[in-house]
Protein backbone atom coordinates (compact mmCIF):
# COMPACT_ATOMS: atom_id res chain seq x y z
CA UNK A 1 0.00 0.00 0.00
CA UNK A 2 2.67 2.54 1.11
CA UNK A 3 3.88 3.03 -2.70
CA UNK A 4 0.54 3.60 -4.27
CA UNK A 5 -0.48 6.42 -1.26
CA UNK A 6 2.26 8.75 -2.56
CA UNK A 7 0.42 9.16 -6.26
CA UNK A 8 -2.83 8.70 -4.75
CA UNK A 9 -1.98 12.05 -3.06
CA UNK A 10 -1.82 14.00 -5.93
CA UNK A 11 -4.90 13.27 -7.21
CA UNK A 12 -7.01 15.81 -5.89
CA UNK A 13 -4.43 18.10 -6.89
CA UNK A 14 -3.90 16.94 -10.15
CA UNK A 15 -8.18 17.44 -10.80
CA UNK A 16 -8.05 21.00 -9.29
CA UNK A 17 -5.48 21.79 -11.80
CA UNK A 18 -7.40 20.41 -14.61
CA UNK A 19 -10.43 21.86 -13.47
CA UNK A 20 -8.44 25.08 -13.39
CA UNK A 21 -6.88 25.16 -16.94
CA UNK A 22 -10.68 24.03 -17.77
CA UNK A 23 -12.39 27.00 -16.36
CA UNK A 24 -9.63 29.76 -16.80
CA UNK A 25 -9.66 28.51 -20.76
CA UNK A 26 -13.21 29.86 -20.62
CA UNK A 27 -12.92 32.95 -18.68
CA UNK A 28 -13.06 35.87 -20.58
CA UNK A 29 -14.59 34.51 -23.27
CA UNK A 30 -18.01 36.27 -25.31
CA UNK A 31 -20.95 33.90 -24.83
CA UNK A 32 -23.36 36.34 -25.17
CA UNK A 33 -22.51 35.76 -29.07
CA UNK A 34 -24.10 32.67 -30.71
CA UNK A 35 -22.95 31.20 -34.01
CA UNK A 36 -25.43 32.06 -36.68
CA UNK A 37 -27.51 29.30 -37.64
CA UNK A 38 -27.79 30.26 -41.19
CA UNK A 39 -23.77 30.39 -42.53
CA UNK A 40 -23.27 29.27 -45.57
CA UNK A 41 -27.06 29.02 -46.24
CA UNK A 42 -29.42 31.69 -48.44
CA UNK A 43 -30.93 34.50 -46.82
CA UNK A 44 -34.09 33.96 -45.62
CA UNK A 45 -36.77 34.96 -48.18
CA UNK A 46 -37.94 38.87 -47.50
CA UNK A 47 -41.55 40.06 -48.14
CA UNK A 48 -40.95 43.32 -46.31
CA UNK A 49 -42.65 47.16 -46.90
CA UNK A 50 -39.56 49.32 -48.17
CA UNK A 51 -39.37 52.33 -45.27
CA UNK A 52 -38.24 55.12 -47.87
CA UNK A 53 -40.16 54.07 -51.23
CA UNK A 54 -43.56 54.19 -49.80
CA UNK A 55 -45.51 51.19 -51.58
CA UNK A 56 -42.79 49.22 -52.69
CA UNK A 57 -41.82 45.84 -51.17
CA UNK A 58 -38.01 45.15 -50.74
CA UNK A 59 -37.34 41.33 -52.09
CA UNK A 60 -34.01 39.19 -52.59
CA UNK A 61 -33.13 40.22 -55.40
CA UNK A 62 -31.62 43.20 -53.83
CA UNK A 63 -28.76 41.10 -52.35
CA UNK A 64 -27.60 38.98 -55.85
CA UNK A 65 -24.64 40.36 -57.60
CA UNK A 66 -23.19 42.75 -54.98
CA UNK A 67 -21.26 42.02 -50.98
CA UNK A 68 -24.33 44.15 -48.74
CA UNK A 69 -24.26 44.21 -45.09
CA UNK A 70 -27.50 44.25 -43.83
CA UNK A 71 -27.78 45.34 -40.60
CA UNK A 72 -30.92 45.04 -38.08
CA UNK A 73 -31.67 48.39 -35.91
CA UNK A 74 -34.44 50.36 -34.18
CA UNK A 75 -35.00 53.82 -32.89
CA UNK A 76 -35.27 51.98 -29.09
CA UNK A 77 -31.90 50.71 -29.34
CA UNK A 78 -29.45 52.84 -27.47
CA UNK A 79 -26.18 50.77 -29.67
CA UNK A 80 -27.62 51.19 -32.64
CA UNK A 81 -27.49 55.32 -32.25
CA UNK A 82 -23.57 54.79 -30.80
CA UNK A 83 -23.15 52.55 -34.07
CA UNK A 84 -24.26 54.76 -36.49
CA UNK A 85 -21.96 57.32 -37.47
CA UNK A 86 -19.91 53.98 -38.06
CA UNK A 87 -22.79 52.44 -40.66
CA UNK A 88 -22.38 56.15 -42.81
CA UNK A 89 -18.52 56.39 -42.83
CA UNK A 90 -18.41 52.85 -44.39
CA UNK A 91 -21.36 53.88 -46.78
CA UNK A 92 -19.03 56.54 -47.59
CA UNK A 93 -16.30 54.05 -48.53
CA UNK A 94 -19.12 52.38 -50.91
CA UNK A 95 -20.30 49.91 -48.87
CA UNK A 96 -23.41 48.57 -49.83
CA UNK A 97 -25.71 48.50 -46.63
CA UNK A 98 -29.18 47.11 -46.00
CA UNK A 99 -31.16 48.32 -43.08
CA UNK A 100 -33.71 45.81 -41.57
CA UNK A 101 -35.61 48.50 -39.33
CA UNK A 102 -36.30 45.89 -36.57
CA UNK A 103 -39.83 45.72 -34.02
CA UNK A 104 -39.40 49.74 -34.84
CA UNK A 105 -42.66 52.63 -35.39
CA UNK A 106 -42.21 53.43 -38.65
CA UNK A 107 -42.61 57.03 -38.29
CA UNK A 108 -39.87 57.30 -35.28
CA UNK A 109 -37.56 55.51 -38.17
CA UNK A 110 -38.08 57.83 -40.72
CA UNK A 111 -37.70 60.65 -38.22
CA UNK A 112 -33.97 59.14 -37.08
CA UNK A 113 -32.31 58.48 -40.67
CA UNK A 114 -34.01 61.96 -41.20
CA UNK A 115 -32.18 63.48 -38.87
CA UNK A 116 -28.92 61.34 -38.37
CA UNK A 117 -28.53 60.54 -42.35
CA UNK A 118 -29.05 57.35 -43.61
CA UNK A 119 -26.12 54.88 -44.67
CA UNK A 120 -28.42 52.57 -45.73
CA UNK A 121 -29.55 52.19 -49.73
CA UNK A 122 -32.80 50.34 -48.72
CA UNK A 123 -34.55 49.96 -45.25
CA UNK A 124 -36.63 46.93 -44.88
CA UNK A 125 -39.44 47.01 -42.20
CA UNK A 126 -40.00 44.56 -39.99
CA UNK A 127 -43.16 45.39 -37.40
CA UNK A 128 -44.09 42.39 -35.70
CA UNK A 129 -40.50 40.83 -35.65
CA UNK A 130 -41.26 37.82 -37.93
CA UNK A 131 -38.06 38.46 -40.36
CA UNK A 132 -35.92 38.84 -37.14
CA UNK A 133 -37.17 35.33 -36.04
CA UNK A 134 -36.53 33.91 -39.59
CA UNK A 135 -32.61 35.15 -39.38
CA UNK A 136 -32.45 34.06 -35.59
CA UNK A 137 -32.06 37.82 -34.33
CA UNK A 138 -32.37 38.12 -30.45
CA UNK A 139 -31.12 41.50 -30.24
CA UNK A 140 -30.12 44.45 -32.01
CA UNK A 141 -28.29 45.84 -33.55
CA UNK A 142 -26.89 42.81 -35.66
CA UNK A 143 -24.94 42.80 -38.83
CA UNK A 144 -25.12 40.36 -41.51
CA UNK A 145 -22.75 39.83 -44.80
CA UNK A 146 -24.39 38.09 -47.35
CA UNK A 147 -22.49 37.46 -50.81
CA UNK A 148 -23.34 37.74 -54.32
CA UNK A 149 -25.37 34.43 -54.28
CA UNK A 150 -27.68 36.07 -51.76
CA UNK A 151 -26.12 33.69 -48.86
CA UNK A 152 -25.56 34.76 -45.25
CA UNK A 153 -21.41 34.51 -44.80
CA UNK A 154 -21.27 36.16 -41.82
CA UNK A 155 -23.48 37.03 -38.33
CA UNK A 156 -22.20 39.92 -36.15
CA UNK A 157 -24.37 40.92 -32.89
CA UNK A 158 -23.08 44.23 -31.33
CA UNK A 159 -21.78 47.61 -32.18
CA UNK A 160 -19.96 47.62 -35.28
CA UNK A 161 -17.11 49.92 -35.14
CA UNK A 162 -13.67 49.79 -36.07
CA UNK A 163 -12.26 47.39 -33.89
CA UNK A 164 -15.47 44.77 -34.61
CA UNK A 165 -14.60 45.78 -38.67
CA UNK A 166 -11.13 45.04 -38.59
CA UNK A 167 -11.26 41.76 -36.46
CA UNK A 168 -14.45 39.98 -37.85
CA UNK A 169 -15.87 42.11 -41.17
CA UNK A 170 -12.43 42.95 -42.96
CA UNK A 171 -10.95 39.37 -43.15
CA UNK A 172 -14.27 38.12 -45.04
CA UNK A 173 -15.23 41.45 -46.87
CA UNK A 174 -11.74 42.60 -48.21
CA UNK A 175 -10.61 38.81 -49.01
CA UNK A 176 -13.73 38.50 -50.95
CA UNK A 177 -14.54 41.83 -52.55
CA UNK A 178 -11.57 42.35 -54.14
CA UNK B 1 -52.97 16.57 5.53
CA UNK B 2 -52.98 19.76 6.48
CA UNK B 3 -49.97 19.98 5.93
CA UNK B 4 -50.00 18.85 2.57
CA UNK B 5 -52.81 21.23 1.27
CA UNK B 6 -50.34 24.19 2.75
CA UNK B 7 -47.27 22.69 0.73
CA UNK B 8 -49.63 22.12 -2.56
CA UNK B 9 -51.20 26.32 -2.16
CA UNK B 10 -47.44 27.00 -1.85
CA UNK B 11 -46.83 25.60 -5.18
CA UNK B 12 -49.57 27.16 -6.71
CA UNK B 13 -48.36 30.56 -7.90
CA UNK B 14 -45.01 28.92 -8.68
CA UNK B 15 -46.45 26.72 -11.23
CA UNK B 16 -49.62 29.41 -13.01
CA UNK B 17 -47.31 32.39 -12.32
CA UNK B 18 -44.58 31.73 -14.81
CA UNK B 19 -46.25 33.07 -17.80
CA UNK B 20 -47.81 36.24 -17.46
CA UNK B 21 -49.32 36.37 -21.17
CA UNK B 22 -52.81 34.51 -21.24
CA UNK B 23 -52.58 32.17 -24.95
CA UNK B 24 -55.77 30.52 -25.62
CA UNK B 25 -55.85 27.18 -26.63
CA UNK B 26 -58.41 24.37 -28.11
CA UNK B 27 -58.06 21.75 -26.02
CA UNK B 28 -56.40 21.05 -23.00
CA UNK B 29 -53.74 18.66 -24.42
CA UNK B 30 -52.07 21.67 -26.84
CA UNK B 31 -52.36 24.08 -23.56
CA UNK B 32 -49.91 21.18 -22.05
CA UNK B 33 -47.54 21.07 -25.39
CA UNK B 34 -47.28 24.87 -25.16
CA UNK B 35 -46.12 24.35 -21.57
CA UNK B 36 -43.38 21.50 -22.19
CA UNK B 37 -42.40 23.53 -25.22
CA UNK B 38 -41.84 27.14 -23.22
CA UNK B 39 -39.66 25.16 -20.88
CA UNK B 40 -37.70 23.52 -23.48
CA UNK B 41 -36.84 26.28 -25.58
CA UNK B 42 -34.22 28.65 -24.37
CA UNK B 43 -34.23 32.33 -24.58
CA UNK B 44 -31.24 33.58 -26.73
CA UNK B 45 -31.42 36.81 -25.13
CA UNK B 46 -31.16 36.24 -21.72
CA UNK B 47 -29.12 32.61 -22.04
CA UNK B 48 -29.70 30.62 -18.98
CA UNK B 49 -33.68 31.11 -19.17
CA UNK B 50 -36.70 28.96 -20.79
CA UNK B 51 -38.66 30.77 -22.53
CA UNK B 52 -41.44 30.22 -20.47
CA UNK B 53 -39.89 32.69 -17.80
CA UNK B 54 -37.83 34.99 -19.47
CA UNK B 55 -38.91 38.79 -19.65
CA UNK B 56 -36.89 39.42 -22.72
CA UNK B 57 -38.64 40.55 -26.14
CA UNK B 58 -37.52 38.00 -28.25
CA UNK B 59 -39.10 35.62 -25.91
CA UNK B 60 -42.17 37.26 -25.60
CA UNK B 61 -42.24 37.09 -29.58
CA UNK B 62 -41.53 33.09 -29.05
CA UNK B 63 -44.16 32.21 -26.94
CA UNK B 64 -46.48 33.76 -29.56
CA UNK B 65 -45.03 31.82 -32.53
CA UNK B 66 -44.97 28.82 -30.25
CA UNK B 67 -48.28 29.36 -29.86
CA UNK B 68 -49.38 29.86 -33.68
CA UNK B 69 -47.86 26.98 -34.54
CA UNK B 70 -49.78 24.78 -31.80
CA UNK B 71 -53.13 26.33 -33.01
CA UNK B 72 -51.90 25.47 -36.63
CA UNK B 73 -51.36 22.10 -35.95
CA UNK B 74 -47.84 21.38 -35.94
CA UNK B 75 -46.33 18.84 -33.86
CA UNK B 76 -43.78 18.95 -31.02
CA UNK B 77 -40.61 18.55 -33.50
CA UNK B 78 -41.95 20.41 -36.22
CA UNK B 79 -42.01 23.34 -33.55
CA UNK B 80 -38.55 22.90 -31.99
CA UNK B 81 -36.79 22.05 -35.72
CA UNK B 82 -38.68 25.99 -36.40
CA UNK B 83 -36.49 27.38 -33.85
CA UNK B 84 -33.31 25.53 -34.23
CA UNK B 85 -33.27 25.89 -37.93
CA UNK B 86 -32.94 30.07 -36.79
CA UNK B 87 -31.24 29.61 -33.73
CA UNK B 88 -29.20 26.74 -33.85
CA UNK B 89 -28.96 24.20 -31.02
CA UNK B 90 -28.24 26.53 -28.83
CA UNK B 91 -32.34 27.34 -28.14
CA UNK B 92 -32.83 23.93 -27.65
CA UNK B 93 -32.63 22.85 -23.78
CA UNK B 94 -32.38 18.91 -24.53
CA UNK B 95 -29.82 19.35 -27.23
CA UNK B 96 -29.05 16.40 -29.67
CA UNK B 97 -26.34 13.65 -28.95
CA UNK B 98 -22.91 14.78 -31.12
CA UNK B 99 -19.26 15.37 -30.68
CA UNK B 100 -19.85 19.02 -29.33
CA UNK B 101 -23.00 17.94 -26.85
CA UNK B 102 -21.14 14.68 -25.70
CA UNK B 103 -19.66 16.17 -22.53
CA UNK B 104 -23.16 17.59 -21.60
CA UNK B 105 -24.64 14.24 -21.84
CA UNK B 106 -21.65 11.92 -20.36
CA UNK B 107 -20.52 14.29 -17.64
CA UNK B 108 -22.92 14.11 -15.14
CA UNK B 109 -22.88 10.13 -15.10
CA UNK B 110 -19.04 10.00 -15.33
CA UNK B 111 -18.96 12.51 -11.95
CA UNK B 112 -21.41 10.28 -10.71
CA UNK B 113 -19.02 6.77 -10.98
CA UNK B 114 -16.13 8.65 -10.11
CA UNK B 115 -17.48 10.08 -6.99
CA UNK B 116 -19.02 6.50 -6.41
CA UNK B 117 -15.56 4.90 -7.16
CA UNK B 118 -14.01 7.18 -4.25
CA UNK B 119 -16.94 6.33 -1.66
CA UNK B 120 -16.58 2.75 -2.45
CA UNK B 121 -12.72 3.47 -2.03
CA UNK B 122 -13.50 4.60 1.24
CA UNK B 123 -15.57 2.59 2.78
CA UNK B 124 -13.04 -0.62 2.05
CA UNK B 125 -10.73 1.07 3.90
CA UNK B 126 -12.77 2.07 6.39
CA UNK B 127 -14.21 -1.68 6.74
CA UNK B 128 -9.93 -2.90 7.13
CA UNK B 129 -9.07 0.02 9.71
CA UNK B 130 -12.39 -1.89 11.91
CA UNK B 131 -11.20 -5.00 10.92
CA UNK B 132 -7.47 -3.87 12.25
CA UNK B 133 -5.46 -4.44 9.61
CA UNK B 134 -2.84 -2.28 8.71
CA UNK B 135 -3.87 0.19 5.36
CA UNK B 136 -1.01 2.72 5.60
Amino acid sequence: MQPRKGLWMFLPLLAFLGLAVLLASGLGRDTEELPTALAGKPLPEIQLPSLMRRGTEVSNELFIGHWTLLNVWATWCPTCYVEHPYLINLAEQGIRIVGLNYKDETDKAREYLASLGNPYIEVAIDESGSYGIDLGVYGAPETFVINPQGEVVLRYVGELNDRSWQQRFAPVWEKETQ
Amino acid sequence: MKRLLLLVLFCWPLASGAVEDIYQFDSAADEHRFRELLVQLRCPKCQNQAIADSDAPISQDMREQVASMIRDGRSNEQIVDYFVERYGDFVNYEPPLTPQTLILWLGPMLAMLGGALLVGLQMRRARRIARGEDVL
